[in-house]
């Protein structure tokens, strides 16, 4: 066991995964991922860049995978609107690749060193054109371990970009973990496939000399051609085909952790650290007789609508506590189809939420609706 | 490149042909010289990867037979530095419009020019953004006209070579598409130069940048290019002082600088030993 910071244990979680490239611009509050990198990755035999932007850290990232590297970098807010432009070419040209986004609150400078929860939706739908998403969190030091290793197993899997949601205060926060032993250099299985068909459900293959791919933005078929009339299609098809597999192993994705909801009248839903301080408020409410519980989610995106319809069918009412203005509850109340009252609890001023408050806006909500009165959106 | 002689098809990727390049564009005739480059100097095509940015330049990596990178507008040089870093082995070509080089990506030009890695930027300089469809560039010669500047440019020339000098690139020259048999020559010294090396080619685009101009058609333009440039001295050094001098007047071209000095992914792997890694080993 030992103390361990989260933007520490992010770095185990990328070595673990054989991380062998970093690249990466600084800003508060991620920049101790990239100064262990710095110290790291050298020794280990790989790569550590500090580059010129956010957009060039991101284009030397997915640089590095088709020259056969593993590689990652991680930002905060304005460094996580920059890198969209190339979060959507990693998602065009099917390039794996790990971006972490420690948030902070926005828009622009914000508050650099307070945290929040401001870009859940810009993870998902940030870079224009409809993309495949895979976004996590973890509301623990531990967790963010164990979520930067499947990051990396997911972005080989599906060929596309993961992006992981870490806020100021998990960045910084020291934990005891267990920590694995490293082997010395990461040794990776060498990719193979068919050279001649490089996109579409094809494993990835980085350039070699069999291979003659032409990686690009452009709209494209599986041997990777932009041009004929058929492009249009062919590349919907692409796109279409990497947003239903992720859809159809949604089940599998969709991780998240069931705290006391067995015997659930009522739900908190909530995710990362404010998870944490809702695990608390299910105390405070259960102390006082409430039957609450509380739905962690760890996976974002692909949003686990079936584990919340589920749960949807058998609570009263749902409160998502989030520290943004209101973002993921959108996605809460769009899942709950309305079985259910669904309301929000929000904040963007860098402060996080005491239990109390949460305990006191699910309380509310439970007033009004055994009332009968209308629900509202507190933010 | 329709007039691409036998020899050189082996380099083209036929089913890509023919290119987007309207007819009598400069940017064929540079491509057409890369891929003479390519066979005076006998590199394993599967060792090449050509990349490009965005814009009419930046199609060149569709049209050769080796991997290739259309990247983003103005960034591909850090797409080609994780590349470079992740597999040295590799001999990066890398196609960028005056636009692409100089405006949205002159700050990715000048780190990677700086950090001396190991890589050949063809800057295609037309003196106007071609695919978009003639908007002023930071090369538009002052007075000249574009779509964005219909009544002339008021801003200041900027000069590739300059700023390549400037930011430590160490192999800068400059040539014309009117040079048919100095592009080849360039490009392959360029290639085998250890570092950044840049070749900054001025090419003509009748299309947007002539007819706006009224410069003519792409003949007529090839003599306004070797009527408006100067040989520079071969001592580098001078020629640095001459490109000081009013560039819609004569703008010099050659090299202008030949230097060794340590390129980033030795230093890298060194640095790499020294910690106890096996980085390049
Ligand atoms: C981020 C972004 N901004 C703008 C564009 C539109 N765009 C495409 S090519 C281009 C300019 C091309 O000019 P240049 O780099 O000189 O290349 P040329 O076409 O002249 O060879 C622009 C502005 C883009 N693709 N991406
Ligand atoms: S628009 Fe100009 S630069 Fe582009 S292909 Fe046509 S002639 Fe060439
Ligand atoms: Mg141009």
């Amino acid at each position: 066991m030992r103390l361990v910071q989260g933007n520490e244990a992010v770095v185990w979680g990328a070595l673990a995964s054989g991380c062998n490239f970093y690249a990466g611009y600084p800003i508060t509050p991620a920049t101790e991922i990239m100064e262990y990198m710095a110290r790291l990755l050298p020794g280990r035999g790989g790569v550590f860049i500090q580059m010129e932007d956010e957009l060039a850290a991101l284009g030397a990232v997915i640089g590095a995978a088709w020259g056969g590297m593993r590689g990652m970098t991680a930002t905060s807010g304005p460094g996580f609107s920059l890198m969209q432009e190339h979060i959507g070419y990693a998602a065009m040209s099917q390039t794996p690749c790990v971006v972490v986004d420690s948030q902070r609150v926005g828009p622009s400078t914000g508050q650099p060193t307070m945290p929040a929860q401001g870009d859940v939706m810009q993870a998902r739908w940030g870079s224009h054109g409809d993309r495949p998403a895979l976004v996590v969190t973890a509301s623990s030091v531990k967790e963010v371990y164990d979520t930067t290793r499947l990051s990396f197993e997911w972005a080989y899997a599906y060929r596309v970009p993961v992006i992981i949601l870490l806020d100021a205060v998990l960045s910084h926060m020291r934990e005891n973990i267990e920590l694995p032993v490293l082997p010395a250099s990461a040794e990776l299985a060498s990719p193979s496939g068919d050279p001649e068909l490089p996109f579409g459900s094809h494993p990835f293959m980085p350039f070699s000399a069999a291979t003659r791919t032409i990686v690009s933005g452009l709209a494209h078929d599986e041997s990777g051609a932009t041009r004929g009339s058929g492009i249009g299609t062919a590349n919907e098809q692409i796109l279409k085909g990497a947003i239903r597999q992720i859809e159809n192993d949604a089940p599998r994705l969709a991780r998240c952790r069931a705290d006391r909801l067995e015997d659930a009248e009522w739900a908190i839903v909530s995710y990362g650290i404010t998870a944490r301080t809702a695990r608390s408020a299910v105390d405070l409410l259960r102390a006082d007789g409430v039957r609450v519980g509380l739905l962690e989610l760890h996976t974002l995106w692909p949003f686990p609508e079936q584990i919340v319809q589920a749960l949807a069918q058998r609570v009263r009412g749902m409160l998502m506590a989030e520290l943004n203005l209101g973002q993921l509850v959108l996605s809460l109340r769009a899942a709950a189809q309305g079985m259910c009252p669904v309301s929000g609890l929000g904040r963007a001023d860098g402060e996080l939420f005491t239990p109390e408050a949460i305990a006191a806006a699910m309380s509310a909500e439970i007033r009004q609706i055994e009332v009968g009165g209308r629900m509202s959106h507190h933010v | 490149m329709s007039d691409v002689g036998a020899d050189l098809k082996r380099y083209l990727r036929s089913p890509m042909m023919p290119t987007v390049w309207c007819p009598g564009c400069g940017h064929g005739n540079i491509a057409r010289a890369i891929a003479t480059a390519l066979d005076r100097l006998a590199i394993d095509l599967g060792q090449v990867v050509i990349l490009g940015g965005i814009g009419c330049s930046g199609r060149t990596p569709f049209y050769f037979n080796t991997n290739a990178m259309h990247t983003t507008h103005g960034r591909v040089l850090a797409f080609a530095t994780g590349l470079k870093l992740a597999n040295p082995r590799l001999t990066l070509i890398v196609a960028m419009g005056d636009g692409d080089a100089l405006a949205i990506g002159a700050g990715h030009f000048v780190h990677a020019a700086r950090r001396n890695i190991d890589l050949t930027v063809i800057l295609y300089n037309n003196s106007i953004y071609g695919m978009t469809g003639g908007q002023q560039a930071p090369t538009t010669p002052f007075s000249f006209r574009s779509t964005t500047s219909p009544f002339g440019s008021i801003e200041p020339t900027f000069d590739a070579v300059d700023l390549a000098l400037a930011a430590g690139a160490t192999y800068v020259a400059r040539t014309t598409t009117f040079d048919f048999a100095e592009m080849p020559e360039l490009i392959s010294e360029a290639i085998r130069h250890p570092g950044f090396a840049m070749v900054e080619i001025l090419s003509q685009c009748p299309t947007y940048f002539g007819r706006l101009n009224k410069l003519g058609d792409a003949p007529d333009m090839l003599e306004y290019e070797r009527d408006h440039t100067v040989v520079a001295d071969e001592e580098p050094n001078q020629a640095v002082e001459i490109t000081r001098q009013d560039l819609v007047g004569n703008l010099p071209v050659g090299v202008f600088r030949r230097e060794i000095r340590p390129e980033y992914v030795q230093q890298y792997a060194e640095l790499s030993r020294g910690r106890g890694g096996n980085y390049g080993a």
